[in-house]
């Protein structure tokens, strides 16, 4: 999946995060984080994001995250609804969203 | 029994109450897909509560969605979401004729089968919000045996009657609650009261509370946390009630013993309504 547009989900307040997608004009997939649990959660915030874009297959795009303590079930969510936006997306497939 | 007493409405979109709404221990979490969630975040709200259905801290409480109506562009995505989720109980609103139940079991039919759930899984109920939806609330609430409950929902079915919600006695809703209840009891199952708008005011609350116990019905829509204990409490029987219901249970068990069918205590019968009512009675009592 390739992110042709710029794009967001979720919001700034506690326990949701912001994801802002846009195209990376490199054909790459630069990820940025920020949460005010990094130094205790900055590790497994990652994983959970890298997992979900690895299966929607984001091979390219920049997705900046600001994640105000989320749970990793609100991560994935709001990092899928990004993409799929940003991806000008319509159908869903289920199996890479699981 | 499955207890039904609270049904706690929670946002779609809402991060903060999917992530703490099962802290609150209400008997249903209801993820609400349709008027809580704006046009623009319908998606992001859908795989919102596609995920917290996932969620272990949901395993062990009942969790319900609010799927918007099927003719919309939304419904049926909203579907696949809370059933391949792992959803307990699809929630129709509007629901006004047993054809929508019927069209509705059948695409779920077909998701479980596509996702691997056993098929007849995913139970539903029906929210009945309209003139017309109650007056076929009896094939409504007998159109599957999927359905499990019924709900009442007040403000629109009011607007559609011409009338508003008043207070006291409420008046204005007594033909549907009582029609609706008695659709449930006939097809054997669970009834809602409608949802009190007002998180303020715990006096009309339960106020509202006691119409809808006194009527009989299992339990209400809420739409706050703070409404769980008042109506949990509410609902619990009095320790009178409770110390009757462990003699009658005692007075059956030593029947049963003896080898009697029925036997008194206090002068009065005791028959299986009474063993049942008895058993609920202390259900409820521990379910505070």
């Amino acid at each position: 999946m390739k992110v042709i547009k710029e794009a967001i989900a979720g919001t700034v307040e506690s326990s949701d995060l912001l994801v802002k997608v846009a195209p990376s004009g490199k054909g790459t997939r630069d990820i940025v984080i920020r949460s005010e649990v990094m130094k205790q959660f900055g590790k497994q915030i990652k994983k959970v994001v890298t997992d979900t874009l690895d299966k929607l297959s984001v091979s390219d795009g920049s997705i900046v995250i600001e994640d105000k303590g989320a749970l990793d079930c609100v991560i994935r969510a709001r990092v899928q609804a990004a993409v799929l936006r940003g991806c000008g997306s319509q159908e869903l497939d289920w199996g890479r969203l699981s | 029994m499955k207890l039904r007493r609270s049904m706690l409405f929670v946002p779609g979109d809402n991060a903060a109450m999917l992530s703490t709404s099962f802290v609150y221990k209400p008997d249903s979490v209801m993820f609400d897909l349709e008027d809580a969630v704006s046009l623009r975040e319908k998606d992001s709200a859908r795989l919102m509560v596609y995920q917290a259905l996932q969620h272990p801290a949901y395993a062990d409480i009942e969790t319900v969605v609010r799927i918007n109506e099927l003719n919309t562009e939304y419904g049926l995505k909203d579907l696949e979401a809370a059933v391949r989720g792992g959803v307990d109980i699809v929630r129709l609103p509007k629901t006004e004729t047993a054809q929508e139940i019927h069209e509705l079991e059948t695409h779920i039919a077909r998701i479980e089968k596509a996702c691997g759930r056993p098929v007849g899984d995913t139970k539903l109920m029906a929210a009945i919000e309209s003139a017309i939806g109650v007056v076929n609330a009896v094939s409504i609430a007998t159109a599957s045996p999927r359905m499990v409950a019924i709900a009442i929902a007040g403000f629109d079915y009011l607007v559609d009657m011409h009338t508003r919600r008043s207070t006291g006695w409420e008046p204005e809703l007594f033909y549907a609650r009582a029609a609706v209840l008695h659709a449930a009891r006939a097809a054997h199952i669970d009834a809602f009261d409608v949802v009190y708008g007002n998180v303020t005011d715990d006096e009309g609350f339960l106020r509202e509370v006691q119409i809808a116990k006194q009527l009989g019905f299992n339990g209400k829509s809420l739409i706050h946390p703070k409404q769980i204990d008042l109506l949990h409490k509410a609902y619990a029987p009095t320790e009178a009630e409770v110390s009757h219901a462990k003699r009658v249970l005692a007075a059956a068990e030593e029947a049963h013993r003896k080898g009697l069918g029925v036997v008194s205590l206090d002068g009065k019968m005791v028959d299986p309504p009474v063993i049942h009512e008895a058993e609920m009675a202390l259900q409820l009592a521990e379910a505070v």
